[in-house]
């Protein structure tokens, strides 16, 4: 009877032990976490043309540094833009509000993240303000397609040019 | 109660018909299948053919719900005991009651401790299983195979590897309770001088079927070769003292090629 | 020798299908047996926390090779921040309900076969059915469901520490940010990948124990048979451990 004791003790122990790893493991591994950072922090929105691969938790730098996380994605069917919710720590509450917002990618297997360039007005954001300059995340199929067609234009500029030139004469 | 058994490939055209209420002793060679015998009649095993009735119930008509109900009123000792290793000597004895009865605690306590009495053991309830002795081990089988106050009590060969003195005991605990408790007891042993004593008919089985019945006293003066060779504890005789192989001086002289011949 | 080949084929297919057959029988006595919850949890105390210890060591060394190597790899592509992803998923994914499973085969399951299969050569089982207590209710029922139980959470014990393991190397030894390390792996795996995992090692748990409680109830009631039943067991497990690790990796990534 007393051997019983310790082993229920002992199970119970490793049933919360081996719950717990659970818990853990799909909050802190994955985005659906809670934050147990919890510092106080506020949130500004930014609309993007085309976010790439830009995901919920992903940093927020600038100048390199980690200031905050991407809180939310959603979509405005309004102007059919994505408005990204910037989750930015309250120690950094010096941005300025002409500042702009890049997606910008992680080394080269990385993922994307958001860089936020300095701008140069007095006032700075505040909860619920709007970062008004943004720049999408690149593409990598529409930066071929600009290439090539940048390539065709240069190419057959002087043939046309030939062609004209040689006309009037 | 009685017990008709039939025949399967061990056993060909047997038939045996157990007293109620007498310790019957089956004994024989080894490998006649007398284990085989005692699974036929709890049914573990099925007969090819023929009739096993027990208490007056055809065993082939039975479903295993209805096997297990008549397997309550049976009590079965093993050759080693078989008690269970992670329970205590008292949790042992009463596993039948707490498994198949709702009894109050107490009334489980008391039914325990007296067959556990019954047996000479009540100051080993606390006791783990490996620390027992043998002789022991199997008191506490028997009463665990009592505890339910069954009809029938069957018992494996109980005598193997136990001192003279342990003997004793097991060999008076199965008469007494035989007669105390109005069982019908089936005894499979080849320990022909100690189940002679307490025995009140015994058979004998040999090559399937059975050679010999009666009481001890009848079985000492049959006449029989097979008889003979078995109470007498004969080593040469029906059952061969060789196991089959050539002439064996034929043997030794081809070895030698020839010389000799 | 073909044959021979095509013997063993066939014994293993009826094998399998006793196996099933078995499965059965120990589904049909789980109402029973969670009526005496006592003996589930001992037996969840014996196959999970008793393995606590070998999991939670291996756990952490398996994270830090992982944090060694795929650092080392990592470092080729210069993405070490992928360090946190690649060890979360490899964990979490594969490595964890697999090596979990393995080592569970080891020590839970050959201990769930040597028991029941001791208690099958000391004629226990036998005393059992003749007292008419049917001992797949009694003794297989409550094994097989405390390893079902145990399993899972072993193997999340596992993932968890080595993702610290891999931390230890990867951020304290080898100066990978730790923002990095966190945030991208957050990122990057989903919930999905839990759930596979967490589904691997159910299923691996209904396998592994399923297969030790089985050779252990039909072994051969001598203590070589014990013996051989157990080598099965941790044979047997291993390998199936492997093949639906397969199958399921395949139809995840559906």
């Amino acid at each position: 009877m007393r051997k019983s004791r310790a082993m229920n003790l002992g199970t119970g122990l490793f049933l919360l032990l081996g719950f717990a790893a659970l818990f853990f493991l799909t909050t802190q591994t994955t985005s659906h976490g809670l934050a147990f950072r919890s510092a106080p922090s506020y949130e500004v929105t930014a609309k993007f043309g085309n976010i790439g691969d830009l995901k919920v938790g992903a940093p927020v730098s600038m100048a390199g540094v980690n200031v905050g996380r991407v809180a939310g994605i959603s979509f405005d069917p309004r102007d059919f833009k994505a408005v990204v919710a910037l989750r930015i720590d309250d120690k950094y509450n010096q941005i300025p509000t002409d500042s702009d917002a890049s997606i910008y990618t992680q080394g080269l297997l990385g993922g994307q993240y958001i860089g936020l360039g300095p701008g140069g007005a007095q006032t700075f954001l505040k909860n619920h303000d709007q970062i008004v300059f943004t720049q999408s995340a690149l593409v990598l199929e529409n930066l071929i397609g600009q290439f090539l067609a940048n390539f065709n234009k240069n190419s057959s500029q002087p043939a046309a040019g030939a062609a004209a030139g040689g006309k009037p004469k | 109660m009685r017990y008709r058994v039939g025949g399967r490939s061990i056993f060909d055209g047997l038939s045996m018909e157990f007293a109620r209420g007498r310790v019957s002793a089956v004994m024989g060679p080894s490998g006649t299948g007398k284990t085989t015998l005692l699974r036929l009649i709890t049914g573990q095993v099925r007969a090819e053919s023929g009739s096993i009735e027990v208490a007056g119930t055809l065993l082939a008509d039975l479903r295993r719900a209805q096997l297990f109900a008549l397997r309550k009123r049976m009590g079965m000792l093993f050759q080693n005991g078989a008690l269970l290793t992670d329970l205590s000597v008292f949790e042992n004895v009463a596993f039948p009651l707490r498994e198949h009865t709702r009894l109050p605690e107490r009334l489980i306590r008391e039914l325990v401790l007296t067959k556990l009495q019954a047996v000479g053991l009540r100051g080993a309830a606390e006791l783990m299983p490996a620390e027992l002795s043998g002789g022991m081990a199997r008191r506490i089988a028997l009463a665990r195979a009592i505890v339910m106050d069954p009809e029938i009590l069957i018992y494996d060969e109980p005598f193997v590897g136990l001192d003279p003195i342990s003997m004793g005991v097991i060999l008076r605990l199965i008469r007494r309770l035989n007669d105390a408790l109005g069982l019908t007891s089936i005894v499979v042993s080849h320990d022909v001088r100690e189940i002679s004593s307490v025995a009140d008919s015994v058979f004998l089985l040999s090559g399937g079927k059975v050679v010999a019945q009666g009481t001890p006293q009848e079985l000492q003066s049959d006449r029989s070769e097979v008889v003979k060779q078995f109470v007498g504890g004969l080593a040469d005789g029906p059952v061969p003292f060789h196991y089959p192989a050539p002439d064996y001086f034929g043997e030794l002289l081809a070895r030698d090629g020839g010389r000799y011949a | 020798m073909i044959a021979d080949l095509w013997n063993s084929m066939n014994d293993s297919l009826e094998r399998v299908g006793d196996m099933s057959r078995f499965l059965l029988r120990i589904l049909a006595q789980v109402p029973r047996s969670l009526a005496r919850p006592q003996l589930i949890v001992d037996q969840v105390f014996n196959t999970g926390a008793l393995s606590l210890v070998i999991i939670m060591l291996s756990g952490l060394f398996v994270g830090m090779v992982l944090g060694l190597q795929g650092f080392e790899l990592l470092r080729r592509f210069g993405s070490e921040e992928a360090l946190g992803t690649a060890a979360a998923i490899g964990l979490v994914k594969e490595l964890g309900p697999v090596v979990t499973a393995l080592l569970f085969a080891g020590r839970a399951g050959t201990a769930l076969a040597s028991e029941i299969g001791l208690m099958r050569a000391t004629d226990q089982l036998a005393a059992m059915e003749m007292m008419a207590v049917d001992p797949v209710g009694r003794v297989v029922a409550p094994r097989f469901i405390g390893g079902v139980i145990a399993m899972p959470l072993l193997a999340a014990i596992f993932s968890l520490i080595g993702i610290y393991g891999a931390q230890l190397v990867g951020v304290q030894m080898m100066h990978v940010d730790s923002g990095s390390f966190w945030s991208q792996m957050q990122a990057s795996v989903n919930l999905r990948d839990v759930y596979e995992g967490v589904v691997k090692s159910g299923v691996f748990g209904v396998a592994c124990s399923l297969i030790a409680v089985y050779e252990g109830y039909h072994a051969e009631p001598t203590a070589e048979g014990v013996g051989a039943a157990t080598t099965r067991t941790v044979v047997t497990s291993a390998v199936t451990v492997l093949f639906l690790d397969y199958l399921i990796t395949a139809f995840f990534l559906k």
